[in-house]
C-alpha cells in the first residue's frame, strides 16, 4: 500500500497529492440540505453536482438531493444566464421545494456569472424563495462553502425587526447529524430557546419508513432563519468554521456573537455548557452533570491505556482542533496535527492548545496533505491515526490503528448518527480511541502476554 | 392512458417536448427512435457527469502506471479518488498510481494569471519524487476557460525528461455528459500511446477493450480467456497499463465489451492497423458462452474451439448449482436497469437467465447506436453542443498494418453470426413493453417507482438510498455495493447470491412499525370497559 511514497521529504511546492479538503460546493450542498424544504442547486456543469450529491450519499448513506445548471461550452463562454432561469423555472414546477439555495464552481465563476441579477430577473412564484452565494472553488474549502451558504442564507432571509426573540443564534460548525442532535438536546436540557443554522438532523439520518419524501421533516426552517436577525446573541461552534457567518449577521442585524471551538473533548463542552448558562441563566441540570462525572470515572479508569501515546490527526481544521484537545485531555500527544483548509489561524490554534497542555515536538500544518502527513509517520511513527476514511491507506501501509472521526467516512456505518461532541460525544470518543488501542494490544502481545482483564 | 404518458403528462409543454423523444416504450412492429446524446435540461436532476469524469474518471484514470495530474481545484481530483473501483495491482516492473490523487490545487491567483507555470511544476515534481514513464494532464473547467495551453506544456515536458507527457483537454462543459470525455480520451490514446510499443506480435493476441476491471472484472475475464489459450496483450483500461497499451497494435483482434466508452479506438485501430473488432459481452452465462464462441470462431483453429468448449462446459459446472438455486429464489422478479453506457444491456440477459424480466431501462448518456445499433449511425447528428469533441480521423500504418482474415472470410464469419463491428443495441435484448428514458432523472426515476412497482432497482450511488427509501431493493451497477467480480462466470454467481440478498434481507419484513398495523389500544379506551 502507498508503496510509491518515499520516506525521504521533498521540497513540494505545488503538486497536491492525496488532499485532505474538498472543493467549496459540496459544503454548500451540505449547508442546503440542513434548511427544510430546500433544493440545493449547483450553478455550474452538472459533474459537479454529482460528484458532490455521491460525497454526501456515501458519507451519510443517505439521499442527498441538489439540482444543476448543467452548463453547456456555449453558457460557459456566453453565461450560464439562461441556464439558471430554466433550472428555477424546472425545479419549482418538478420538484416544489420552499427555497433554492444556489451555489456556484469554478466555472461559473470563473466567467464571472452574476448570480444576483439572474435571480431577480428569474420568475420566482409567490410565496417561494431563492438564495444564492459564490463558492468558487478555487479559494479555500468545502468548509469554506459552507460557511458561505449559511451566511447565503442570511443575507437573503436574516431581518431585525427591533424586536427580540430571547433565543440565542446557534452556527453548529460543519459537523454530523449526531452531533448536531447532541448540541439541541445539550441546549433544551440547559432551557435554552435556540436556532441552529444549518440542522441536517433528520435530513441525512432521516428513517426507513417505505415511503421516500424529497423533502425529509427535519431542516432549519425558513420563519426561524428569517428570525436569526433577533437573536439576543450568536454562539459559533468551531471558531474557524462559525466565526464568518456570526459575524456577516453581526454586520447585517446587530446580534453580537461569541464564537468557541467545538465542543469535542471536556473543556470544549465545559465552554459550550458555560456559554448556555450564561445565556440562559439556567442552572446546569443533574443530567448533564451526571454525563460529565461519567465522563471523568471512565478517562480516570482508563488512563493508563492512552497515557503518552501518540497520535497523528487530521481533517477539517474545527474537528482536528477538537479531536486535539480530547486527545490531550487524555494524555496523549497528538504529535502531527494537518488540515487540508488553508488558513494560518489554524496553525496559531494548535500551538495554543500544545501550550496550554504543556506539550512539545508536535506539527501542526494547514494547507497540507495525506502524502506529506505519511511521509512524516514513516519518519517518525506514531501510535494512532484519527480522521476520515482516506487514511485507511496510511493506516494499512504503517500498520497503524484508525479512529473514524470527520468526513468524509465513506467506509463504514452508523458514524454519523452517533455524536463527537457533548460528554456524550467524548464518552463515544474515548470508547472508540480505547478499543482501537486496546485491540491492537491484544493483537500484537504474545499469547503469553494476553490479558484477559485490562 | 399507460405509465409513459401518465409520467410525460406531468411536465410543462416545453419540457414535454423534450422528454417525449427520450422516453420511449418498446412496442412491437414500429421501429423504434429515440433522442439521445443530447443537453440536459437545467434543474430537471439528470444523474449525469461530465467530460473530465468520462475522461480522467473512468477512461485514463484506471492506467496503473501512470501519473495523472488533475490541473483544476481540488474537487474534480478529490472525487476521482479511489472511488470508481477500477482495481488495479502493481509489481516489480510496473508502477501503481492508482492509490494516489494528483492536483495542481488551483488558487485565486492561478485563475488571474494562468495555472501553467504551477502545472510545470506539478510535473516536475511528480518526475523527482515519483520517476513515472508517463504523465497524463487532465483539465478541469476553468482550464479552458483561462486559456492554459495544456498541450503545450505536455509535449514541452515531454521533451525535457524524456518521458510520455500528454494532455486532455477534458473540461466539464464540454460535450453533453461523460460521452465526451470517453471520445477525448479515445483520441489522445490512439494519437500518441498506441502503436508505440515495439512487442513481437504473438498467437491468438487479443485486446480487451472498454473493460475498467470494476469489481476485478476484468481479472475475472482474463483468467478464462487465458485458460482457453488467448494472449491478452492489453486491456483498456482496467489494471491496464501504459506499458501495455503501447504494443497493443501487435494483438489480432480487439474485443469490445463497453461500446460506448471504447468504439472509437476500435474503429480506429481497423483502419489503421486492420485490426478487427467484435462486440463482446462477458455479464451474463450465455452472453459469455455466445463471445467465447465468437471469438474461437475468428481465429477458426479448431483445438482453440475444443478448448473453449471444454472451458465453457467446465466453468458452467462450477456455477451450475448455485445459479440454479437462485434462479428458483428470483424467478419471476421485475427489475429496473438505469445505467450510464452499456451495462443497462449487459445485464439484461444475464437477469433473463435468472427469470427477471427487465421493464425499465436506460442509460445516463448512450447515443441513439447504443440504444438501437450501429445501423443507424449514418443517420446520428450530431448538434451544437457536441460538436466541438474533436473527432480525430487515423490512416493506414505502412508498417504495422496487417489483416488476419481476407474480406470474404470476414463475409463469411459476419454471415455465420460473429458480430464483427457490428453492434445490435438495447434494443435487440429488451422485453416487449418496457419502458426505455434516456438520460433518466430523479423525477422520471421516481414516478416510473410508483407505477411500475419493480422488485429491484439497478442504478448508481445518488439514487440507491432514494430507491430503498421507497420499499424497493436496490443495488448499484457501477460499483456493485463494493462487491464484485459480476463479469464472467463466477461474476455471475456473485451478482446472482447479491441480489438474492438485496430481496430477501430480513429487515423488509421489519421496516412497518408493529403499532402501525396492529390496534395497541384495544381494550383500554376510557369509559369503554
Amino acid at each position: 500500500m502507498l508503496e510509491l511514497t518515499p520516506k525521504k521529504l521533498s521540497d513540494r511546492s505545488t503538486l497536491r497529492i492525496n488532499p485532505i479538503k474538498t472543493c467549496q460546493p459540496v459544503g454548500a450542498m451540505y449547508a442546503a440540505l440542513g434548511v427544510h424544504q430546500c433544493m440545493p442547486h449547483s450553478h455550474g456543469s452538472q459533474g459537479c453536482c454529482s460528484f458532490h450529491r455521491m460525497f454526501l450519499t456515501r458519507h451519510f448513506k443517505d439521499p442527498a438531493i441538489a439540482s444543476s445548471s448543467s452548463f453547456t461550452e456555449g453558457a460557459s463562454v456566453f453565461g450560464g444566464g439562461s441556464n439558471l432561469k430554466t433550472a428555477i423555472k424546472n425545479i419549482f414546477d418538478i420538484y416544489d421545494p420552499e427555497i433554492i439555495a444556489v451555489h456556484t464552481t469554478c466555472l461559473s465563476e470563473t466567467i464571472g456569472d452574476d448570480l444576483n441579477g439572474y435571480i431577480q430577473d428569474a420568475k420566482v412564484p409567490e410565496g417561494k424563495l431563492v438564495v444564492h452565494t459564490n463558492t468558487p472553488s478555487y479559494v479555500g474549502s468545502h468548509i469554506t462553502g459552507y460557511y458561505n451558504m449559511i451566511s447565503g442564507f442570511i443575507k437573503y432571509l436574516s431581518t431585525a425587526i427591533g424586536e427580540k426573540n430571547g433565543k440565542l443564534a446557534l452556527f453548529p460548525g460543519f459537523v454530523n447529524p449526531g452531533d448536531m442532535r447532541e448540541m439541541k438536546r445539550l441546549m433544551k436540557l440547559m432551557g435554552t430557546e435556540f436556532i441552529m443554522l444549518p440542522d441536517t438532523s433528520g435530513v441525512l439520518d432521516a428513517p426507513m419508513t417505505g415511503n421516500y419524501t424529497m423533502y425529509p421533516k427535519g431542516g432549519t426552517t425558513i420563519p426561524d432563519i428569517r428570525d436569526l436577525g433577533n437573536c439576543e446573541l450568536t454562539l459559533g461552534l468551531g471558531e474557524l468554521t462559525s466565526e464568518f457567518p456570526a459575524d456577516f449577521l453581526e454586520k447585517k442585524c446587530k446580534v453580537p456573537y461569541k464564537t468557541l471551538p467545538l465542543p469535542i473533548g471536556v473543556e470544549n463542552t465545559d465552554a459550550f455548557i458555560m456559554a448556555l448558562n450564561q445565556f440562559s441563566k439556567n442552572e446546569v441540570p443533574y443530567e448533564i452533570e451526571e454525563e460529565r462525572g461519567q465522563l471523568m470515572d471512565i478517562l480516570l479508569d482508563s488512563h493508563q491505556y492512552t497515557n503518552n501515546k501518540t497520535v497523528a490527526i487530521f481533517g477539517d481544521p474545527d474537528t482536528v482542533l477538537g479531536m486535539a484537545q480530547i486527545t490531550l485531555e487524555m494524555g496523549m500527544i497528538p504529535k502531527y496535527m494537518v488540515t487540508g483548509t488553508p488558513g494560518a489561524a489554524f496553525d496559531r490554534k494548535a500551538a495554543a492548545l500544545l501550550e496550554k497542555f504543556g506539550v512539545e515536538g508536535c506539527t501542526a500544518k494547514q494547507a497540507g496533505d495525506l502524502f506529506e502527513l505519511h511521509q512524516w509517520i514513516k519518519n517518525d511513527p506514531v501510535d494512532l491515526l484519527i480522521g476520515g476514511t482516506h487514511g485507511k491507506q496510511v493506516a494499512r501501509a504503517e500498520d497503524i490503528p484508525l479512529v473514524r472521526v470527520g468526513f468524509p467516512i465513506i467506509d463504514r456505518y452508523v458514524h454519523s448518527y452517533m455524536p463527537i461532541v457533548g460528554y456524550k460525544g467524548a464518552i463515544r470518543l474515548a470508547e472508540l480511541i480505547l478499543n482501537a488501542l486496546m485491540d491492537r494490544q491484544d493483537r500484537d502481545c504474545e499469547d503469553e502476554d494476553l490479558e484477559m482483564v485490562m | 392512458m399507460d405509465s409513459r404518458d401518465k409520467v410525460l403528462d406531468k411536465y410543462s409543454s416545453k419540457i414535454y417536448k423534450n422528454r417525449k423523444e427520450h422516453v420511449i416504450e418498446i412496442d412491437g412492429g414500429e421501429p423504434q427512435v429515440i433522442a439521445a446524446d443530447t443537453r440536459a435540461i437545467p434543474g430537471i436532476m439528470t444523474n449525469r457527469g461530465c467530460c473530465y469524469a468520462g475522461c480522467k474518471g473512468v477512461v485514463t484514470g484506471p492506467l496503473k502506471d501512470v501519473v495523472n495530474i488533475v490541473h483544476g481545484p481540488i474537487g474534480c481530483a478529490y472525487y476521482t479518488w479511489g472511488t470508481r473501483r477500477n482495481k488495479a495491482k502493481g509489481d516489480e516492473n510496473t508502477k501503481d498510481f492508482t492509490q494516489y490523487s494528483f492536483s495542481t490545487d488551483m488558487q485565486e491567483t492561478d485563475i488571474v494569471f494562468g495555472g501553467e507555470k504551477k502545472l510545470r511544476q506539478a510535473i516536475k515534481e511528480a518526475v523527482e519524487i515519483f520517476n513515472p514513464e508517463c504523465i497524463m494532464i487532465s483539465s478541469t473547467c476553468p482550464v479552458g476557460l483561462i486559456g492554459d495551453d495544456i498541450h503545450a506544456i505536455a509535449a514541452e515536458a515531454e521533451k525535457q525528461y524524456g518521458i510520455k507527457v500528454l494532455a486532455f483537454s477534458c473540461e466539464g462543459y464540454k460535450g453533453v455528459s461523460q460521452s465526451g470525455g470517453h471520445h477525448i480520451a479515445n483520441n489522445g490514446l490512439m494519437k500518441y500511446i498506441i502503436g508505440t510499443g515495439d512487442a513481437e506480435p504473438q498467437k491468438y493476441s487479443i485486446n480487451l477493450l472498454g473493460e475498467y476491471n470494476i469489481g476485478g472484472d476484468g481479472w475475472e475475464v482474463e483468467r478464462i480467456l487465458k485458460r482457453i489459450g488467448y494472449h491478452v496483450v492489453s486491456v483498456m483500461t482496467g489494471d491496464g497499463s501504459y506499458a501495455d497499451l503501447k504494443n497493443a497494435h501487435t494483438a489480432d483482434l480487439n474485443l469490445v465489451q463497453c461500446h460506448r466508452s471504447i468504439n472509437y479506438i476500435a474503429e480506429m485501430m481497423k483502419t489503421k492497423y486492420g485490426m478487427d473488432w467484435i462486440k463482446v459481452n462477458f455479464i451474463g452465462l450465455e452472453s459469455i458462452k455466445k463471445s467465447l464462441m465468437d471469438i474461437a470462431t475468428y481465429f477458426g483453429d479448431p483445438e482453440l474451439l475444443a478448448r473453449t468448449e471444454a472451458v465453457i462446459a467446465e466453468e458452467l459446472d462450477e456455477i451450475e448449482e448455485g445459479m440454479a438455486y437462485y434462479k428458483s429464489k428470483l424467478d419471476g422478479k421485475k427489475a429496473a436497469v438505469y445505467v450510464g453506457g452499456s451495462r443497462t444491456h449487459h445485464y439484461i440477459n444475464l437477469l433473463k437467465y435468472l427469470g427477471v424480466d427487465v421493464i425499465l431501462a436506460g442509460y445516463e448518456f448512450g447515443h441513439r447506436d447504443d440504444y438501437e445499433g450501429r445501423d443507424v449511425i449514418p443517420t446520428i447528428k450530431i448538434d451544437a453542443d457536441s460538436k466541438n469533441i474533436e473527432s480525430i480521423t487515423v490512416t493506414k500504418d505502412e508498417t504495422n498494418y496487417k489483416t488476419f482474415h481476407t474480406p470474404e472470410k470476414l463475409e463469411a464469419l459476419k454471415a455465420a453470426g460473429v458480430p464483427l463491428e457490428k453492434y445490435d443495441g438495447l434494443w435487440s435484448d429488451i422485453s416487449e413493453g418496457a419502458i426505455i428514458t434516456d438520460d433518466f432523472n430523479h423525477f422520471e426515476t421516481e414516478e416510473f417507482l410508483k407505477l411500475l412497482k419493480p422488485d429491484i432497482f439497478f442504478s448508481g450511488i445518488k439514487d440507491k438510498f432514494i430507491v430503498q427509501k421507497s420499499g424497493v431493493p436496490s443495488r448499484q451497477l457501477h460499483s456493485y455495493d463494493y462487491s464484485g467480480p459480476y463479469a464472467g462466470f463466477r461474476g455471475a454467481l456473485n451478482f446472482a447470491k447479491d441480489i438474492t440478498m438485496a430481496t430477501y434481507t430480513p429487515v423488509w419484513n421489519m421496516v412497518q412499525a408493529p403499532w402501525k398495523s396492529e390496534p395497541t389500544l384495544v381494550g383500554s379506551l376510557g369509559g369503554m370497559e
